[in-house]
């Protein structure tokens, strides 16, 4: 509903540069996040072959992060030390198992760069669904873009809503 | 802007009879006492347990992804705690007793505890022993059956839905947050209220009971203690009461009747959601031992700790803030108690994506062991739907982020919005609102930090 100076009341009450300010600003947010970057920009260091032992107890991976880089060939070696536990990686979509004395194993090349959550996926106890270990793929481009989202987004609603 | 949603005549008829809401009710109380029965006898195995899978991800992720946002309160018009002491209290179940009489003692809420600050205490009480009751299903049972007996205790006690309005640990919250939703319960014309001395709103009559939540609804302005239990929308005999549909976060542009208990509140949800992201679903377990280890050196710790974030440094950091654009807007006058409270709302929208964030990263991944719990509710071995069988299975896990990023940026640009909205209101340089701004995209930045980093 427009009152007599064409702004619309509350929230949605802009003027109209106000309106331009706002798509430039969600253009930019958008572009931040999801524009392809030069492949210079999105390849660290070399890629290599890593070998990861990740100890799993009731209810906690150890490490619990474990970081590798984009290209990399990582190989984990998942250990149990009470009962039988999963490890199952958030994106990848890979698991393995491992119970006392008898390993599980997994191997994949690091092909895409960010923070993704590994967990138990073999019900082991009350605190199971929240047995969570983290895998960061370097460059974690996506940590990297939500900053910039972020300050982008702050800068461009407080001169937004500034002059209003 | 808003559009009188119970004015469509097949809507109106629904809200009318006491049936639907009754029914609804009825359902949510089954799934409740299944919830505690499951607790009390089913399986200890929280992930095969009935009480866990369906009231910690199913009913959790309905109420933050789905009604809390976008119907407010509409939950707390079918919530199955207070229903039986409610049944008790009317001595009906369905259709209202003439005059809407009440069989009660009827005492008074004591004054000093017409806030939310009981409610308040009672949300830190369970989230300090989160990681017990989320997981245990003998704990949540217990907890779901305390509420319920507090709540038929007060009933007998009290009048009308005073645990509602002033105990219910989650009835805080979603009063907090329902300003933010699109739908609200307000009079068409005040002055048909002005004019009309019976008041059946909140009396009753042989419609119905006189205003559960304890508000004359010709004086409501926001969506806060108004349970949408639509007695009122029955009750009003000049058919002046609807429900609206509006726009997001209506009530949180006004500046007038901001208090510290509501901006304690805002500012303990937000505590706790950085405390669930980072113990619960962070790769630290040894956070999560000593967050179960109740009792022990570490968890005093850790109680210590997670009672200093809520109440002091969180509250702090935002008291720095707005203190500082106090002085940065030069408008000393105005009371800091005053402007904290106001400045407050900007944690509604923060703390609400904030939620909805931190839900979204554990539900999605959660949820199918509804399929298999439902089969199967006590965890006994029973197949009664054929779903039993079916394995965990993440839902879209690689997608969460690129979800909880905008969630979480739509938050923070409503948050900058009424923070320099409230500058305004204040009398204030728009700057003074540029502290409370880096204090809530610095908290965006944790929060994507703990999901993202």
């Amino acid at each position: 509903m427009a009152d007599n100076s064409g702004r619309a009341a509350g929230w949605l009450s802009l003027p109209r540069t106000g309106w331009w300010a706002a798509g430039v600003t969600l253009a930019l947010v958008l572009l931040t996040l999801l524009a392809p970057l030069p492949a210079a920009l999105a390849v660290g260091a070399a890629p290599q072959e890593r070998q990861v032992t990740i100890s799993a107890r009731s209810f906690a991976f150890e490490p619990g992060t474990v970081h590798v880089n984009r290209g990399d060939t990582v190989i984990v070696n998942l250990e149990s030390t009470d009962v039988v536990h999963g490890l199952y990686v958030d994106g990848y979509g890979l698991a393995t198992q491992a119970e006392p004395g008898r390993p599980g194993q997994l191997s994949f090349v690091a092909d895409r760069t960010g923070a993704f959550r590994f967990r138990c996926n073999v019900a082991c106890g009350n605190l199971h669904p929240f047995m969570i270990g983290k895998l960061v793929v370097g460059p974690n481009l996506t940590w990297l873009r939500a900053i910039a989202a972020t300050l982008i987004t702050a800068i461009g609603a407080m001169t937004f809503f500034w002059a209003r | 802007m808003r559009y009188a949603l119970s004015e469509i005549p097949v809507v109106k008829r629904m809200l009318r009879t006491r049936w639907l809401q009754w029914s609804l009710t009825a359902l949510t109380l089954l799934f409740f006492v299944l919830a505690i029965i499951a607790g009390l006898v089913g399986t200890p195995a929280g992930n095969r347990n009935f009480g866990i899978v369906f009231v910690w991800i199913v009913w959790w992720a309905l109420l933050i992804l789905l009604l809390v946002p976008f119907a407010g309160r509409l939950w707390c018009g079918v919530c199955p705690i207070p229903a039986p002491g409610e049944w008790l209290q009317r001595r009906a179940l369905v259709q209202p007793r003439p005059g809407g009489k009440l069989y009660t003692l009827g005492k008074k809420w004591p004054k000093a505890f017409r806030n939310i600050w009981l409610q308040n205490a009672g949300f830190l009480g369970v989230a300090l022993f989160s990681s017990i009751i989320l997981t245990t299903p003998m704990a949540t049972a217990l907890v779901l059956l305390g509420f319920m007996i507090v709540a038929i205790g007060t009933s007998l006690v009290f009048e009308r839905r005073t645990f509602c309005r002033y105990l219910c640990p989650v009835g805080g919250f979603i009063g907090l947050y329902s300003q933010v939703a699109p739908l609200e319960l307000r009079v068409k014309d005040a002055a048909v209220c002005a004019s009309h001395t019976e008041k059946t709103c909140y009396t009753g009559s042989d419609e119905g009971y006189g205003c559960p939540w304890l508000i004359f609804p010709g004086g409501l302005t926001n969506n806060t203690a108004c349970g949408l239990c639509t007695e009122c929308l029955k009750t009003c005999t000049r058919d002046n009461i609807a429900i609206f549909v509006r726009q997001p976060g209506a009530d949180l542009l006004k500046t007038t009747g901001h208090k510290l208990d509501e901006a304690y509140k805002g500012l303990i949800m937000l505590a706790c959601a950085f405390i669930y992201s980072t113990v619960l679903i962070g790769p630290w377990g040894v956070l999560k031992e000593t967050a179960r280890a109740v009792g022990t050196p570490g968890w005093f710790a850790y109680a210590g700790i997670f009672l200093a974030l809520n109440l002091a440094i969180l509250p702090g950091l935002f008291w720095l803030a707005v203190r500082s654009g106090q002085l940065v807007g030069n408008s000393i006058k105005t009371p800091m108690r005053k402007l904290f409270a106001d400045y407050a709302a900007v944690l509604v929208p923060l703390g609400l994506t904030a939620w909805v964030a931190f839900t979204l990263s554990f539900v999605l991944v959660n949820f199918s062991y509804a399929w298999s719990v439902l089969s199967d509710p006590l965890g006994w071995g029973w197949n009664l739907l054929g779903t039993v069988s079916l394995k965990w299975t993440p839902y879209i896990p690689g997608l969460v982020p690129y979800l909880q990023v905008p969630v979480l940026l739509i938050g923070l640009t409503a948050a900058l919005a009424l923070a320099l909205r409230t500058a305004r209101q204040h009398g204030q340089s728009p700057w003074a609102a540029a502290p409370v701004a880096i204090f809530c995209t610095a908290a965006t930045l944790g929060l994507l930090g703990l999901y993202l980093a």
